[in-house]
């Protein structure tokens, strides 16, 4: 990807509670550290008790408004599929949409305690796809996840990230008309 | 030190922490809630209050005694401080105080849509009005030197998008020298009785006139672009909405609201063909400028309602009054958490069809389905009164259903009148009080409060409110503490007896929030060691 001069948008949305404002949190913090101009913006409050949460992104060489207008969304990430109507509206006409269907691994385990764990982890594994099609480096990534969550919490997430991402550049790779190297 | 990426809260809080601030307080509301939250974490001196009048009152104190403050609210806690904001600009200040407040333009968590703007000019408080956080943290420092100047608290207006969006700042390396505090006694200047408060308006005047006249308007106007065809004068978040939608335009954005620099708005109106003004809420700005007899466009009326986005100021710019798009599906609804002990609360009200008049905060939810047990609610600490006034004048068989419901935090900001009013005007069925009470402020995001006996910080305070013993102190007797989860059946009984006995009775529904209990347990076990044994 070559380095945009327009806006690039991403909108994730998803239900409170699953980590919409953390990991808006590693997403701007990475592009941040990677040198863009970037604006993030979202609503909580009253969506702290389980309703919908929503965050917006934008990042380039000059960001002005930090929201991002009717379905101008490049990136829609869904952390919840009740949420995909909901938000559908947002997404630009040849924008790409991230759901939990694009990281199937992450709820194989039958164990309900580790479905419990892959649950918390939805937010950064989706960041996972997500960075596929981003212009940052990776260790920029791995360390907006380390400084946006506690320390007991690093090698699971990070974890979780990496697989996500290596699977998302295989299949984007095969789809791509570039091919990979 | 290196650039960072903050919200505009964040960035607020790191102004007052480079500014010297003494002392931040205020009432948790959103959006402005992490304001006082970051200041305490930066190591600043910030403390919740009771209500945003007594923040005021205290912040007015310390900056009578050549220090400066911060206080921060909500738009609709400016309204429970309104009354001393009138004389705060009258008596003045000897440093720096700086009121933070945030509006909620879409009622993201709010009862109403209000314009802060309307107080600015009401009572006479200058008014900065920053548009990213990269403002909000030079605003907030210039704030505290516009009020040590003209000696005048400074209004610090933030809406939504700039407490929550997160935008890169750069932040001074020379920090504000802390000043001195000390009293000096000028009780012409201090006390408002009318001999001396009719001078004092005078001299309001005369220092909101120096202030429009000087440089300082000037400073914070922004102009930018070329164009002779289209002008924009816009303020606050509105400003990049607009260099968004109209790329082209010439923009002017005063960052000083109140007092207006008038005459240089009618000199960028003058050099543009068209002149529209984009702001969000009421036309404040329009007005004013209209009558200043400058020739601008102003929205059309369903742009009053709501934030502005992009595409509702591209639509304004062409005069296109289309409604907005809607989503295929509605979002969610928030409601009460799956084991929230307002639950069982809202059920056994529901089942006795009792008429509820209800208040602000996590309970509000109550109003909901499954329980729909919420009949009012006007504004914080209106549950007890509203219901006093229901149960005045409806039928016997009615008011005896009338129950008013408040939370905690809620009753210590502005509940305890009213049941000063109840023990001194009580109707003749009597009435019944129900506080909810799960020992935190757990709308805002679980702050705490006199009642919780915790600090800003969470660490134990010096007190803690006894709500049964100030119920007793204030005339009330029939006082009952239950934990409404206990599953014994005890708080319906209770419930039903005292609907029954028509006298004054007050019900503390006691249990803790899950959600602060699981933050408290957190933070001890990150501190195990932390508080007063710490070295």
């Amino acid at each position: 990807m070559t380095v945009p001069n327009q806006v690039t948008n991403i909108v994730i949305a998803g239900l409170g509670g699953q980590g919409i404002v953390t990991g808006s949190d590693i997403l701007s913090g990475a592009l941040f550290k990677a040198g863009y101009d970037v604006k993030k913006s979202e609503i909580h409050g009253m969506s702290q008790r389980g309703g919908s949460v929503c965050s917006d992104i934008r990042f380039g060489r000059r960001v002005n408004s930090p929201m991002v207008p009717a379905a101008s969304a490049d990136f829609l990430v869904i952390t919840e599929s009740t949420q995909i109507e909901p938000n559908r509206h947002r997404l630009h006409p040849k924008g790409r949409m991230i759901t939990p269907d694009d990281v199937p691994f992450l709820f194989q385990d039958d164990d309900p305690k580790s479905a419990a764990y892959a649950a918390r982890m939805i937010n950064v594994a989706l960041l996972g796809v997500l960075s596929a099609h981003l212009p940052i480096e990776e260790e920029v990534w791995l360390e907006a996840i380390r400084a946006a969550l506690s320390p007991h919490l690093h090698d699971m997430n990070c974890r979780v990230f990496l697989h996500a991402r290596r699977i998302e550049q295989i299949i984007n790779g095969l789809n791509s008309t570039e091919g990979v190297a | 030190m290196p650039d960072q990426l903050l919200t505009g809260n964040e960035a607020v809080a790191q102004a007052a922490l480079d500014g010297a601030v003494a002392l931040g307080t205020g009432y948790p509301g959103t959006p402005s809630t992490e304001i006082l939250e970051r200041f305490g974490a930066l190591g600043g001196r910030a403390q919740w209050a009771p209500n945003e009048k007594v923040a005021l009152e205290v912040g007015l104190g310390v900056a009578y005694a050549h220090a400066r403050a911060l206080v921060t609210m909500k738009h609709v806690g400016l309204n429970v401080a309104a009354d001393p904001l009138f004389s705060a600009t009258y008596t003045g200040v000897t440093e720096g105080l700086v009121i933070a407040v945030a509006d909620d333009p879409g009622m993201h968590s709010s009862q109403n849509e209000q314009d802060t703007r309307r107080y600015a000019e009401a009572a006479g408080a200058p008014m900065l009005e920053p548009g990213d956080s990269q403002e909000a943290y030079d605003y907030t420092l210039a704030a505290l030197d516009v009020s040590r100047r003209y000696q005048l608290p400074v209004i610090l207006r933030l809406t939504t998008r700039v407490c929550h969006s997160k935008t890169r700042v750069r932040t001074r390396d020379q920090l504000m020298p802390a000043p001195a505090p000390h009293y000096e006694r000028d009780i012409p200047s201090r006390v408002m009785i009318p001999g001396y408060a009719r001078p004092a308006h005078v001299r309001l005047r005369e220092r909101l006139k120096a202030l429009a006249n000087s440089d300082q308007p000037g400073q914070f106007l922004v102009e930018e672009g070329e164009s002779s065809e289209l002008g924009i004068i816009a303020n606050g978040i509105a400003a990049v909405h607009a260099r968004e939608a109209a790329p082209e335009a010439r923009i002017l954005k005063p960052g000083l609201t109140y007092p207006l620099p008038i005459e240089a708005m009618r000199k960028f109106a003058a050099q543009v063909k068209r002149c529209v003004v984009v702001e969000e809420g009421d036309p404040v700005l329009y007005t004013a400028l209209r009558a200043a007899g400058i020739d601008v466009e102003g929205k059309a009326e369903p742009f009053r309602f709501g934030e502005l986005t992009v595409d509702r100021v591209a639509k304004i710019l062409t005069n296109d009054h289309s409604p907005d798009p809607e989503p295929a599906a509605p979002p969610k609804p928030p409601r009460l958490c799956h084991d929230c002990p307002h639950r069982q609360v809202f059920q056994i009200l529901s089942k006795h069809e009792c008429i509820v008049a209800g208040d602000i905060g996590c309970y509000t939810l109550g109003v909901m389905p499954p329980f729909e047990a919420m009949d009012t609610c006007a504004c914080m600490g209106a549950g007890i009164t509203i219901g006093l006034g229901l149960r005045h004048v409806l039928a016997k068989d009615q008011a005896r259903r009338v129950v008013s419901v408040i939370g905690d935090s809620t009753f210590v900001h502005t509940g305890l009148p009213g049941i000063a009013e109840m023990a001194y005007n009580p109707p003749p069925t009597g009435h019944v009080v129900i506080i909810v009470d799960n020992d935190t402020t757990a709308m805002t995001g679980k702050q705490e409060h006199p009642g919780t006996g915790r600090q800003l910080n969470h660490l134990p305070a010096a007190n803690k409110l006894n709500y049964e013993a100030i119920a007793l102190a204030l005339g009330v007797t029939n006082v009952h503490v239950v934990d409404p989860t206990d599953g014994s059946g005890e708080f319906e009984r209770l419930l039903q007896d005292r609907l029954a006995a028509e006298e004054l009775s007050i019900i503390v529904a006691r249990k803790p929030c899950p959600l602060a209990l699981k933050g408290l347990a957190k933070l001890n076990q990150a501190s195990p060691s932390d508080g007063s044994e710490q070295k």
